[in-house]
């Protein structure tokens, strides 16, 4: 069972704040998917390669000369940003 | 002619405006006009660009009236899962985090689509960020089973199917990560088919879970289906996972038939937890086939119900990485706050719903220092486990067949608050996702007591799309159509 205290370090390491309602249901419902989970220490991995990737076997994605190309243009970069200055994204200030 | 139009299927809506016995601006106001007066009931589309739709119909036409349509999809309607990018047409992935945003370009399926003449009517409902089997985790409000109100489509791409079983296009795109694309067809009585990883490009689809990630079109025919496929397969290098691989043409054995076929079945697919008109149904379409000339074989899949423990370790993990992107900087909604962790902390929590929250903290959890092994690195060594069980049926059989869902479609809410039991809903459809196999959901006929669609899954070797298509075909034309849902009627 997840205690409280795990939850928030793991919200803290999303960058997610939880309500103390939603902290408290989180909980109870992750515990229950670990537990389901649990189910895979019955199978014997030892020796079996992890699958890291999902291309097919022998597929290799194809390389394509290294060079420059045009990506996105800063304006249309930056249309959908929140808040901007000139051609930057704007954060809160965080350098004092 | 408008509702004998919207029965056409798009085969013969193609052929017809190729022939100009009908034009793109009739059959895309039918859509339109069918939209208005259906979609309240429904909900299958987020947004409906209506005057772009038909600009877009009349550019049709007059390449029609010069001889110089473009491909067989020339103005034929259709439309998108709202996880598809739309240069300046708003794309939320189903999200209030997206509210709003407006893509700077358009994803390639959707650059494929428009140089092949295709209209586009709008953007279709889904669970946010695709994460659901209901269609009910959108941000946006719920989409509802033509087939019966009170029923959710299946999700994540609950209203890619909805919209079609409710007659409003002749097409969709959908994105299928655990089988989003297959469990809301099977759903929804209509045809979805999830390519192999690789043969359609990723590039601007809002990724969920990127190894597993695979966009495919819904139809309400095989051939139909075999048409948008053709339409959107290919290499695509802005995608590093795109196959090199030649497009077949899916067209061309189509109607091959199933005699000779070696049907895998797998014996965990038709196991206790099955719902016994569900397993009828299947069993039927396995006794047509036999009838065909078609060779069934009993296969194994052992790994299949651990498929479901490996995935929501390994979809959240991804899932939780892929999300960290939206963190009110470059896009999206930003919550007012003073610092930048506070913006950041602010605009998730209040942006993202429940199960995305729920998937980020599982996933976060799960590749977080010292249970990195016990939970990420042992189901990525499960998922290589399921993978080898599909290459050792497929040494017996050409593919296999099964259930898409344990059920039929269930009722908004009837899974209430526990995840676990939502998560249950994919237990066939999530191994072919792990292998990186090609899956399609195909009407096998109304479940006997319940009246509503139940799918065939077939599940074939990699790449090998043709044979699916050819054998659900083959099974096409053997049973009688579904007719019109009777939830709009």
């Amino acid at each position: 069972m997840l205690s409280l205290e795990e939850v928030r370090r793991i919200a803290a390491l999303a960058r997610l704040e939880l309500s103390p309602e939603e902290e408290r249901l989180f909980a109870g419902q992750l515990s229950a998917v670990l537990a389901y989970v649990k189910q895979l220490e019955e199978l014997d991995v030892s020796g079996v390669e992890p699958m890291t990737h999902a291309l097919a076997a022998g597929e290799a994605p194809p390389l394509r000369p290294d060079e420059v190309r045009p990506g996105l243009p800063a304006e249309r970069a930056l249309a959908a940003a929140p808040a901007r200055v000139g051609t930057c994204f704007q954060v809160p200030r965080i350098i004092e | 002619m408008s509702a004998e139009l919207l029965d056409l299927d798009l085969r013969t809506l193609s052929e017809a405006l190729a022939a100009r016995r009908v034009s793109s601006r009739e059959a895309t106001a039918a859509a339109l006009a069918r939209i208005q007066a259906t979609d309240g009931r429904v909900g299958a589309f987020l947004r409906v660009t209506g005057p772009q739709a038909l600009a877009a119909a009349a550019a049709s036409d007059e390449r029609s009236a010069r001889g110089t349509r473009l491909s067989p999809l020339d103005g034929v309607p259709l439309a998108l899962k709202d996880i598809f990018l739309t240069e300046g047409v708003e794309t939320t992935a189903g999200s209030r985090i997206l509210e709003g945003y407006l893509p700077p370009y358009d994803a390639a399926v959707v650059e494929r689509l428009r140089a092949a003449g295709a209209v586009l009517l709008g953007k279709l409902n889904m669970d946010e960020f695709a994460m659901g089997s209901s269609n009910e985790n959108s941000g946006y409000g719920p989409c509802r089973n033509p087939w019966d109100l009170s029923r959710t489509p299946g999700g994540s791409s609950g209203g890619s199917a909805a919209a079609l079983a409710a007659r409003q296009a002749w097409g969709t795109l959908g994105t299928d990560t655990g089988g989003s694309i297959r469990e809301p067809a099977a759903f929804c009585g209509v045809v979805g088919l999830k390519p192999t990883y690789g043969r359609v490009s990723r590039y601007g689809v809002i990724a969920f879970a990127s190894s597993l990630d695979q966009p495919g079109p819904l139809a309400r025919t095989v051939g139909d289906a075999a048409i948008l496929l053709q339409a959107v397969a290919g290499r695509d290098e802005r995608d590093m996972t795109s196959s090199a691989r030649p497009v077949e043409d899916y067209l061309a054995g189509l109607e091959g038939g199933a005699r000779g076929l070696r049907i895998g079945v797998p014996r965990e697919w038709l196991a206790e937890g099955l719902d016994a008109g569900v397993e009828a149904r299947v069993r039927q379409a396995l006794g047509r086939y036999q009838a065909l000339g078609a060779t069934l074989v009993e296969v194994s899949l052992p790994h299949t119900r651990y498929g479901i423990a490996a995935y929501y370790l390994i979809a959240p993990a991804e899932a939780s990485s892929n999300l960290a992107r939206y963190d009110g900087v470059r896009f999206g909604q930003r919550a007012a706050a003073r610092g930048l962790r506070e913006m950041y902390q602010q605009t998730r929590a209040r942006g993202f719903g429940a199960e995305p929250k729920r998937r980020i903290m599982l996933g976060t959890y799960a590749l977080s220092a010292g249970y990195y092994d016990a939970y990420y690195l042992r189901a990525q060594k499960v998922r290589t486990l399921v993978r080898r069980d599909f290459d050792q049926a497929f040494a017996r059989c050409d593919l296999v067949a099964g259930p898409v869902a344990p059920t039929v479609a269930f009722r908004l809410g009837e899974k209430g608050e526990d995840p676990l039991q939502m998560y249950l809903a994919d237990v066939f459809t999530i191994t072919a996702n792990l292998a990186a196999l090609p899956g399609l959901s195909v009407p096998c006929g109304l479940h006997p007591e319940l009246a509503l669609p139940v799918g065939l899954q077939l599940v074939g070797r990699p790449f090998d799309e043709a044979t699916l298509l050819r054998a659900a075909r083959a099974l096409e034309r053997e049973q009688p159509p579904l007719g019109p849902p009777p939830g709009l009627a």
